[in-house]
């Protein structure tokens, strides 16, 4: 949705199917923005003091689309994430205490530190679980969303994957299964032009990911994926045809990483000029800039968030250091379901 | 007691735990409408519906992994693998989520899926259509890996399969379908990780799961009857977890033991069985642990050469006269 369709009031005129966009839904988006860019902002910064062991892969740059995606999702739908997945489960409402505890293997991680970065889970959040297999997560999104068709639950499954997962089997074989069995499910593809180094327009037959959809049958619809505006909408009306029953839609949200690939990425690939431009088109500031300009909050009220989700997050890394390690014992539990 | 074929007592356990609970569907390719390519689902379409008998594009990968979300979202899916030789497609699914999910999530979420179908060779389908993959699969933790060899064992391993909340790779022995035997009626869950006294004997014992058993019980009718020697035959059927308590307990009392299996020798069931022995019962060994596999070939095609690549009767019986110190 672009800015002008907001009527002067403030209030977005969003998809029918949805709840209007008022002041408190929209200053809770924002904070769920800015948590997530805080969060990875940090556990880069920790992740280069030693604090955090393995891979992490930031996705500070695409807050937008996580955010607004699931701002039209409850706890019963499901969503299935990558290993660029931090954004995506606190969109999804995964404590955050947890998901630092998780990075640093503590104990009181929402793994009990048995998954770390790339495996984030809650399933009372429907959050089914991060995937570090690129396209990994396609095919269970699709189950998912057939346990939901077939007890007709009204839940709906959303699959975040990249530009890169859109080459692999199991995106085809996914959308192809969605699109027969008309499943409620909305691919949702974040294309921030690399897959790891390897730019879109070399890896990726068609210009749009979304003409891919054309393939299936299946709507598919580009977004800018900086606008929280314009992804909120365009997630919108797909989360509605899907719960209406009238199945699958891909959805790529055009974006950028602000990091690179992962943190220690040379990042030869792409130009600092190109990343500057980027920053530019900041999606948390366009978001501030219209809640001011549609006097929705004032820059202090903004200030007062930004200020609260800076404390919660230092107090979680706090709470992180000082929690204990997982019992070794813990090492040998969880394979199985015992029964 | 009923008799009935592999075929019908793998079905029967499947349409049992269909009526009981309603959370059960199936899926894969040609199952439905279509009857099944090996007919194990014939009929079951007309019985259940399209929601519960799910016909699936020629999409492995895909189709077995939406059947790992339908489980962690609720449901007790059964995939059938037209043959498990196309489950290299699905590995991906299976291994890296299938059998992990419940751990890197800390426990959190549960894949209650059972994935069958027919495992094995003997039926000239040459290279790409025959692999025993009870090794491959069971090397796996977090994965179950049961391979029945009677229509008894497939009933009732079958049943307790589907009711497991974990994944279960179910292997069945394709070759023998047709094959009868006694099969009781009602419910009798066969539990995992109990081998199968075959035959008691006391003075080798000959351990063997999935076809092979069948031979191995011929070679201990001859070696009864024509050298009085008496074999005890383990069939392990439960391939994980892993029965140690019965191969050792019969190896303690026989002192000699041969493993066969038709799969590949290298990093195999049987090595894994040989290796136990000589860990944990090598005080009571008279001879070395002898393995009979597969040769380190492709499956061949012609009916001479695929007899060739597998164990035979002969290799069994030359394993067991060396186990035994007696003339080959």
């Amino acid at each position: 949705m672009s800015i002008s369709s907001i009527d002067p009031s403030g209030t977005v005129a969003a998809s029918e199917m949805e709840p209007e966009l008022n002041r408190e839904k929209l200053l809770g988006m924002y904070e769920r923005m800015v948590q997530i860019r805080e969060f990875e902002d940090l556990a880069g910064k920790n992740f280069a003091a030693g604090l955090v062991p393995g891979f992490v892969h930031l996705y500070a740059g695409e807050e937008a689309v996580a955010v607004g995606v699931c701002s039209h999702l409850t706890d019963a739908d499901y969503i299935t994430s990558t290993h660029r997945g931090h954004g995506h489960c606190i969109a999804k409402g995964v404590d955050i205490h947890g998901m630092v505890a998780e990075l640093m293997g503590k104990s009181t991680g929402v793994c009990k530190g048995k998954g770390g970065s790339m495996h984030i889970a809650d399933v009372d959040k429907g959050m089914l679980g991060a995937n570090g297999i690129v396209g990994g997560g396609l095919p269970l999104a699709c189950g998912a969303a057939l346990t939901a068709k077939t007890l007709g639950t009204g839940a709906v499954a959303v699959c975040f994957f990249g530009d890169g997962a859109s080459n692999q089997g199991t995106f085809h074989e996914a959308l192809n299964l969605a699109a027969i069995w008309k499943l409620p499910v909305v691919f949702v593809c974040e294309n921030n032009g690399y897959a790891e180094a390897t730019p879109v327009a070399y890896h990726c037959s068609a210009s749009d990911i979304a003409n891919r959809a054309g393939a299936y049958e299946i709507p598919g619809v580009v977004v800018d994926g900086l606008d929280l505006f314009a992804v909120y909408e365009a997630a919108g009306e797909a989360i509605a045809r899907a719960r209406r029953g009238e199945g699958p839609t891909l959805l790529e949200a055009k974006t950028y990483r602000f990091y690179g690939h992962f943190q220690g990425d040379t990042i030869t690939y792409r130009t600092e000029e190109e990343v500057l431009r980027y920053r530019d088109r900041d999606p948390i500031a366009g978001a501030k800039k219209y809640i001011k300009e549609h006097g929705l909050a004032t820059e202090e009220e903004l200030d007062a968030i930004d200020a609260r989700v800076v404390a919660d997050l230092g107090q979680a890394w706090t709470d992180a250091q000082a929690a204990p390690w997982p019992h070794p014992e813990e090492a040998l539990t969880d394979v199985y379901v015992s029964y | 007691m009923p008799v009935m074929t592999y075929r019908e007592a793998l079905k029967s356990a499947m349409v049992a735990e269909m009526e009981r609970d309603e959370s059960v569907v199936m899926l894969g390719e040609d199952i439905g409408i279509y009857g099944g390519t090996h007919l194990i689902t014939d009929g079951l379409f007309e019985r259940f519906g399209p929601k519960r008998i799910i016909d699936t594009p020629i999409a492995e990968g895909g189709f077995t992994g939406a059947a790992i979300g339908m489980a962690m979202a609720g449901l007790r899916p059964i995939v059938e693998m037209m043959t498990w030789n196309f489950s290299f497609l699905a590995a991906d699914q299976i291994i890296q989520n299938a059998a992990k999910l419940r751990y890197f999530s800390g426990g959190q979420v549960t894949v209650p899926l059972v994935i069958r179908g027919p495992n094995g060779g003997g039926v000239q389908l040459s290279a790409q259509h025959t692999h025993s993959l009870e090794g491959f699969y069971g090397h796996f933790p977090g994965l179950k890996v049961v391979s029945p060899v009677t229509p008894h064992d497939v009933k009732g391993m079958m049943l307790t399969a589907i009711r497991d909340p974990n994944p279960v790779i179910f292997l069945e022995a394709g070759a023998l379908y047709g094959t009868k035997g006694e099969v009781p009626e009602g419910d009798f869950a066969v539990p995992f990780g109990e081998a199968r006294v075959a035959r008691e004997g006391r003075d080798i014992s000959l351990i063997a799961y999935g076809r092979q058993v069948n031979m191995v019980l011929k070679i201990a009718d001859k070696l009864a009857a024509e050298e009085g020697v008496e074999a005890e035959v383990i069939d392990l059927r439960s391939i994980r977890p892993f029965d140690e308590g019965t191969i050792l307990e019969s190896v303690r009392k026989t002192n000699r033991a041969v493993v066969v299996q038709e799969q590949w020798r290298y990093y195999s069931v049987a090595s894994e069985v040989a290796a136990l022995i000589q860990e944990q019962a090598f005080d009571h060994l008279d001879a070395p642990v002898e393995r009979v596999s597969g040769e380190e070939v492709p499956a061949p095609y012609a009916r001479n050469l695929e007899v060739a690549a597998f164990p035979s009767e002969q290799q069994i019986l030359d394993a067991a006269h060396r186990a035994l110190y007696r003339k080959v």
